[in-house]
C-alpha cells in the first residue's frame, strides 16, 4: 500500500515562531525525510511556500479558468495529487489545466519551498 | 535645469521601471533602483549635461545602484547570493537597452500586474502603482480606502509574483486573447471608477479617467489588436461628452438633455476613426460593439437625430456575444427609441424578472420614463419611486427626484 500524508498547520501560529524555533523545525523536517527514505518508507515530499502564493485553475467548457486564493470548498475532498515540474505559473496553470478533474473540480497550484538548514524566514 | 529632468524623468520613469524590474527581477529593488538613478540624475546631468538617451541612462545607472543595494544587503545578511550580483553585472555586457525587448517592457509590467492569478482588487491597485506611477496614498483615495490597506494589498501581489513564479512577460501568441481580457477588464473598470464614482461625492480623487485612456493609448500603441482599439475608442467617445454629463451646479444631465456643443468633437474623431479599426472580421468583440454604439450617439447632431436602428442591432450583436441582463435592459431602451414607447415598454416588462435587473434603478427608470411618453402617469410615478430606493448615489437620487417634480 501506499499512503499520503498531507500536513496542515496554521501559517500564523507557525509565523509566531522565533526563526531559531523555525529553522531548527525545517532541519527536523530535513532529517525526517532522510531518515525515513533510507528506510525505503518516503518516496517523495515537498514542504509548500504560504497560502497566500496559491492559485486555483478550474477547466470548464474547455475553457481554463484561473483565479488567485486556494481552493476552498468543503463540498469537495482532497482527491489526489502531482508534484509538476514548470518553468514559471504560466507554465504551471497550463500544465494543471491538463489534469482531467480540472473539469468537474478545482486544482490548486502552490509552489513548492525548499527546506533549509537555516535561513527559512521568509517562507511562513 | 531642475525643471528639465523632472520633465524628462515624469516623460521616462514608468519605462525605466518596466526595464528594471525585467533585470533585476524584482519590484521593490527595481523602485529603490529607480529613485537612486533619478538622484544621480539630479547630481550629474546638472554638471555633464543632459544624456543623448536620458533612458538608456537612467536604466544603466539603476542596475549600478541595485548591485551597490545588493552588495550592502549581502554584507548586512548572508541572505543574498553573489551569484545574483555576479549576473547582474554580466548582463551589464549586453547592450539589452537597444534591443527590441525593452519597446516590450511596459507590455511585460501591464500584463504581470493584470495577471489572472492576483485577485481583481490587487491588479488594480498595483496596476495605477506601477504602471501609472501613482502614489499609495493616491491609490487609497481613487478606490476611497486606506493607505495602510492598499499598501498592504500591493505588498500581498507583489509576494505572490515573486513566490508563486508569475513571470515577467508578454503572453504568447495562443494565450493572449485570454490575457487581454484581464488587462483590458482593469483599465474599464479603472475608467468606470472614474466616469461614474461607485459612491459618493469624491471630488479631490486622482483622474481615473484619464489614467485608464492614458494606458488605453499606450496599448493601443504597443499592441493594435480589435478589442484594444475598440476599449480606447470607447473610453474616448464617452470620455467627450464629460463637460455635457453634469450642469453648472453639478447635476446629472441625461444624454438626450445634454448641450452636444459642449462635446469634445477632438476626442469625438479619435474615437470615432478607431472604430472601423476595432471591427475588423474575426477580432469583433464587446468593446469594438460598444464602441460602435457610442460613436453613433457621439455622431448624431441631435438626439432625435440618433440611429436607434442601427445601435439597435449593434446592441442585439453584443447580447448575443456577451449575454448580460444590462446589455439586455439597453437593447429593451434602443427598441423602444426605435420602434416607440409601447414596444419599448414591453421590452422592460419582458425583464422584470431577472434578479439583477429587479434591483438595478435604471430598469424602472427606463420603465417610467416609456410610461410616461405614453401618457401612464401613475404608473411612471410608482416607477421612479422604486428607481429612487434602488440607487444611493447622491447625483442620481436627486435626477429622479426631478424626474418625479416634473410628473406634477
Amino acid at each position: 500500500m501506499q499512503y499520503l500524508a498531507l500536513v496542515y498547520y496554521s501559517e500564523a501560529k507557525m509565523a509566531e515562531l522565533s526563526t531559531d524555533d523555525w529553522d531548527a523545525l525545517n532541519r527536523e523536517c530535513i532529517a525526517c525525510g532522510e531518515n525515513l527514505s533510507a528506510a525505503g518508507q518516503m518516496l517523495d515530499g515537498r514542504p509548500l511556500m504560504p497560502v497566500e502564493t496559491a492559485t486555483t485553475v478550474r477547466v470548464r467548457d474547455g475553457k481554463v479558468t484561473v483565479t488567485d486564493g486556494p481552493f476552498a470548498e468543503t463540498r469537495e475532498q482532497l482527491a489526489g495529487f502531482y508534484l509538476l515540474e514548470a518553468r514559471d505559473l504560466n507554465q504551471a496553470i497550463q500544465l494543471a489545466g491538463k489534469i482531467p478533474p480540472a473539469r468537474y473540480g478545482s486544482v490548486e497550484v502552490r509552489p513548492v519551498r525548499e527546506l533549509k538548514s537555516d535561513g527559512n524566514d521568509h517562507y511562513r | 535645469m531642475r525643471t528639465d529632468i523632472e520633465r524628462l524623468y515624469q516623460q521616462e520613469n514608468r519605462r525605466v521601471l518596466a526595464t528594471l524590474i525585467r533585470l533585476l527581477g524584482d519590484f521593490d529593488l527595481a523602485e529603490e533602483a529607480l529613485h537612486e538613478a533619478f538622484m544621480a540624475a539630479l547630481k550629474q546631468w546638472p554638471e555633464d549635461g543632459i544624456p543623448d538617451n536620458p533612458r538608456a541612462w537612467l536604466v544603466s545607472a539603476g542596475r549600478f545602484k541595485a548591485i551597490d543595494q545588493l552588495r550592502r544587503r549581502n554584507r548586512h545578511r548572508d541572505a543574498v547570493d553573489e551569484l545574483t550580483i555576479q549576473s547582474l553585472i554580466e548582463q551589464d555586457a549586453e547592450p539589452e537597452v537597444d534591443d527590441h525587448s525593452i519597446d516590450d517592457d511596459p507590455l511585460r509590467l501591464i500584463f504581470t500586474c493584470c495577471h489572472p492569478a492576483l485577485a481583481r482588487s490587487a491588479q488594480l491597485a498595483l496596476t495605477l502603482r506601477e504602471v501609472c506611477g501613482l502614489r499609495t496614498e493616491e491609490v487609497a483615495r481613487a478606490f476611497l480606502t486606506k493607505t495602510p490597506t492598499i499598501a498592504q494589498r500591493i505588498v500581498r501581489a507583489k509576494t505572490k509574483i515573486r513566490d508563486a513564479g508569475i513571470p515577467y512577460e508578454v503572453p504568447e501568441r495562443h494565450e493572449l486573447a485570454e490575457r487581454l481580457e484581464s488587462v483590458l477588464a482593469v483599465v474599464y473598470l479603472l475608467f468606470n471608477e472614474g466616469y461614474a464614482p461607485s459612491d459618493g461625492d469624491a471630488l479631490t480623487r486622482p483622474d481615473l479617467a484619464e489614467e485608464a485612456i492614458r494606458l488605453g493609448r499606450m496599448l493601443a500603441a504597443l499592441l493594435p489588436e480589435p478589442e484594444v482599439l475598440g476599449l480606447l475608442a470607447l473610453m474616448l467617445l464617452h470620455h467627450s461628452r464629460r463637460p455635457a454629463r453634469s450642469d453648472a451646479t453639478g447635476e446629472l444631465v441625461r444624454l438626450q438633455d445634454q448641450d452636444r456643443s459642449l462635446w469634445d468633437q477632438l476626442l469625438i474623431a479619435e474615437g470615432c476613426a478607431l472604430v472601423p479599426r476595432a471591427l475588423t472580421p474575426g477580432g469583433i468583440g464587446p468593446y469594438g460593439l460598444q464602441a460602435a454604439i457610442a460613436a453613433l450617439h457621439a455622431e448624431a447632431r441631435t438626439f432625435a437625430e440618433t440611429d436607434w436602428a442601427q445601435i439597435l442591432g449593434l446592441y442585439e450583436a453584443l447580447l448575443q456575444l456577451t449575454p448580460s441582463p444590462i446589455i439586455a435592459l439597453n437593447r429593451a431602451v434602443a427598441l423602444g427609441m426605435s420602434q416607440g414607447a409601447a414596444a419599448g415598454l414591453a421590452a422592460v416588462d419582458a425583464l422584470l424578472n431577472d434578479p439583477t435587473l429587479q434591483h438595478y434603478h435604471l430598469t424602472f427608470a427606463a420603465r417610467a420614463d416609456f410610461c410616461r411618453q405614453l401618457g401612464q402617469v401613475e404608473h411612471a410615478r410608482v416607477a421612479y419611486q422604486q428607481a429612487l430606493t434602488l440607487t444611493s448615489l447622491a447625483p442620481e437620487q436627486r435626477f429622479l427626484q426631478r424626474q418625479l417634480q416634473t410628473l406634477g
